[in-house]
């Protein structure tokens, strides 16, 4: 009777608690979705823009990008990768060894860059790997000829740079979770500090470092800034061409293919991820996503 | 008027420029500005004819509301000017910077953009009109234009089938500029631009991230028309440009920035741009080629559906007073079509090679004609070169 009572207004009221972010997601998600789904099928305006039509003339022209989802994948593997390695000992740092006085702050300095506009710190880039940056600096001490702003590795430089706080946290996260009656148990059984990481401390923080590669990942898929402002234009990513097709040649159409393409890798990636993290979850239930 | 005010110049032009920048500083004030320059004195003859000097309470133009909202291009305007509207007006600016008409045309197309005020280039303008994206103009709200003034070279492309869309805001060339430095063999046309990147210069050249200079530029270097959409051509210009890649700097229109720090060399570059480049560094020189090359306008117009209209129009009437215009040329190096404005500007400027050049350089130069805008080839044969 109680029971009854409670779980019909809560029907209503879940339904209600739902209905903005149903709405939202319908409106500015699904909706827009079927917009480029449409498109992709149409040409291009005479003067640029969407004309009606069935056609898969998009997506057989999509091998002429080919190139730039090469270059996409390979700079968003590569950059992920990085970004972990850097991030891991930084999480670690901060969850098991720093003074709890310090914690805090430090916590705050890792997200402090992320109050000024990604724009503005990746421009800031330009001028540092620029002529009269880092290469100055290095001719003063004899080393001449260096060049790396508009290189490969410079565009490496800024991932790794705008992207690391997002892989710091969520590993963070995952480390600080730890039991830490486990990694003194470890010890006490004689485990070397190098055995306890390898069979404690590193399964148990796998999620979170599932869930920071996939972040990075993901957003480096749809990456265009850092490539554009660092990589000069000549690192292209899928981002760019993106921009590029909508921005500058207005052809929508071929624009809404690529993107369809791009939107199904990313389910393709994310499901793989999900398999992923539920082997690793092994009847544990705490997700971080 | 000019006449008028040239009868009343009581110091040179040079002086008036010097008096400027001190006052641009801030080193001296508006009220010791207007009077030793004679502007004042002035101000009471030429009070109808350059309302815009008059220092006015809000109130005096009507209801403007708070906001304009305008798209131009970067390093283009001066900010002493910008901030002297507003505080004339009340209305507080809103810029956007455009890095191609392209771009500006592809967000008028998508709609929404709140814009009131866009500085288009001559070749986009009938595009513009035939898609409905600006409305005509209403001279009669904007006293400080005179049609005379202008030379119809520059300022055709503002009428569309008799009617009046735009009015004229500088002119001005698209060559190269060239660190000479480091580059000694002083190149002189398109084909030596390209022969230079894939050689002496390797790495070290930029070329813009905009198919009308950039393919234009590859077009000329081969011999054929700046506005060439013959595919045939166009897929030489593909090739050239696939090929000359790896030896490219940047592909970017902010080009300032890597000829500054000396990374890059050479640049397809505008004169305005040179000229500020070679105010601070006089190793740049700016050459217009002599195998062809843009010669263009910029224009003010209001897109259709603009929110602040009557802001709009005393936002361009302001920026067509002839003392305004020239106080804009002082700080982006670009010339006003204007010639009551050229008459204020100081003879080193009106001499100046780079915004004046020799009328026989500009012979072999093109104005962009509308279809090399809306072309589907040229734009793919750019998105391509890119993503290559």
């Amino acid at each position: 009777m109680l029971k009854n009572e409670d779980s019909k207004p809560n029907h209503w009221l879940t339904a209600a608690l739902l209905m903005p972010t149903t709405m939202w997601f319908m409106f500015m998600l699904i909706l827009p979705l079927i917009v480029i789904l449409i498109f992709s099928f149409g040409e291009r305006a005479a003067v640029g823009g969407y004309a009606a039509s069935f056609t898969f003339e998009q997506y057989a022209n999509l091998p002429s990008r080919l190139k730039a989802f090469q270059n996409t994948m390979i700079f968003a593997t590569i950059g992920t990768l990085l970004s972990l390695f850097m991030a891991y000992p930084l999480a670690y740092y901060l969850a098991l060894r720093v003074d709890r006085r310090y914690k805090f702050i430090l916590l705050v300095l890792v997200i402090v860059p992320f109050w000024t506009s990604l724009l503005i710190r990746t421009y800031a880039w330009i001028f540092i790997l620029g002529g009269r940056g880092i290469p100055l600096m290095l001719e003063w001490i004899g080393i001449e000829g260096v060049r790396l702003v508009n290189t490969p590795g410079a565009v490496l430089i800024g991932i790794v740079y705008g992207y690391l706080p997002l892989m710091v946290f969520p590993i963070f996260v995952s480390l600080e979770k730890i039991d830490k009656n486990l990694l003194e148990a470890s010890n006490d059984l004689g485990g070397t500090p190098f055995k306890t990481f390898m069979q404690i401390t590193l399964p148990l923080s796998m999620l979170g470092v599932a869930t920071g590669c996939m972040l990075v990942f993901i957003l480096l898929m749809g990456e265009f800034l850092i490539p554009a402002f660092l990589g000069g234009g000549k690192v292209f990513f899928i981002g760019n061409a993106l921009v590029d097709l909508f921005l500058q040649s207005r052809n929508w159409p071929f624009g809404s293919a690529v993107s369809v393409t791009l939107v199904v890798i990313m389910l393709i990636t994310v499901s793989l991820y999900m398999r992923l993290t539920m082997r690793t979850k092994t009847g544990r239930d705490e997700s971080l996503m | 008027m000019s006449k008028i005010y040239k009868e009343n110049k009581p110091i040179t032009s040079e002086k008036l420029m010097n008096e400027f920048h001190r006052y641009q500083k801030g080193s001296i004030t508006r009220r010791h500005f207007l009077r030793v320059t004679g502007l004042g004195a002035a101000m009471t003859v030429l009070g109808t004819a350059m309302p815009s000097l008059l220092p006015r309470k809000a109130h005096a133009f009507g209801n403007l509301g708070n906001r304009l909202v305008f798209a131009t291009w970067p390093n283009y305007h001066n900010q002493v000017n910008l901030d002297e509207f507003t505080k004339m007006t009340g209305v507080h600016l809103q810029m956007n910077a455009f890095g191609s008409n392209e771009e500006m045309l592809a967000k008028l197309q998508a709609g929404g953009t709140g814009w009131d005020v866009i500085v288009p280039t001559n070749y986009t303008i009938t595009n513009y009109v035939n898609l409905g994206l600006i409305q005509p103009l209403d001279l009669s709200r904007l006293p400080n234009y005179d049609g005379s003034a202008n030379d119809p070279m520059f300022a055709g492309p503002a009428t569309v089938n008799g009617t009046v869309y735009c009015v004229p805001k500088n002119w001005g060339t698209t060559g190269f500029i060239i660190n000479t430095k480091k580059i000694k063999s002083s190149p002189k046309s398109w084909k030596d631009f390209f022969d230079v990147t894939m050689g002496a210069g390797s790495g070290h050249t930029i070329v813009h991230d905009y198919q009308l200079t950039t393919i234009g530029a590859a077009l000329c270097a081969l011999g054929y028309s700046f506005n060439s959409i013959d595919p045939n051509e166009l897929a030489e210009v593909e090739a050239l440009l696939i090929k000359s890649k790896p030896h490219l700097f940047a592909i970017t229109s902010d080009y300032q920035p890597g000829m500054r720090s000396g990374d890059a060399w050479m640049s397809i570059c505008w004169n305005g741009d040179a000229t500020q480049l070679k105010n601070d560094l006089p190793e740049m020189d700016y050459v217009i080629a002599t195998d062809g090359g843009e010669i263009w306008t910029d224009f003010y117009a209001i897109p259709t559906g603009a929110p602040h209209l009557d802001a709009a129009y005393v936002f361009i009437n302001y920026l067509q007073d002839p003392y305004i215009q020239a106080r804009e040329a002082s700080v982006h190096g670009y010339a006003p079509t204007d010639s009551r404005a050229i008459a204020l500007q100081p003879d080193s400027l009106g001499s100046d090679p780079i915004l004046h050049p020799a009328a026989e350089l500009l012979n072999g130069l093109e104005f962009g004609a509308a279809q090399t805008m809306t072309d589907p080839v040229r734009a793919e044969v750019i998105a391509r070169f890119k993503s290559a």
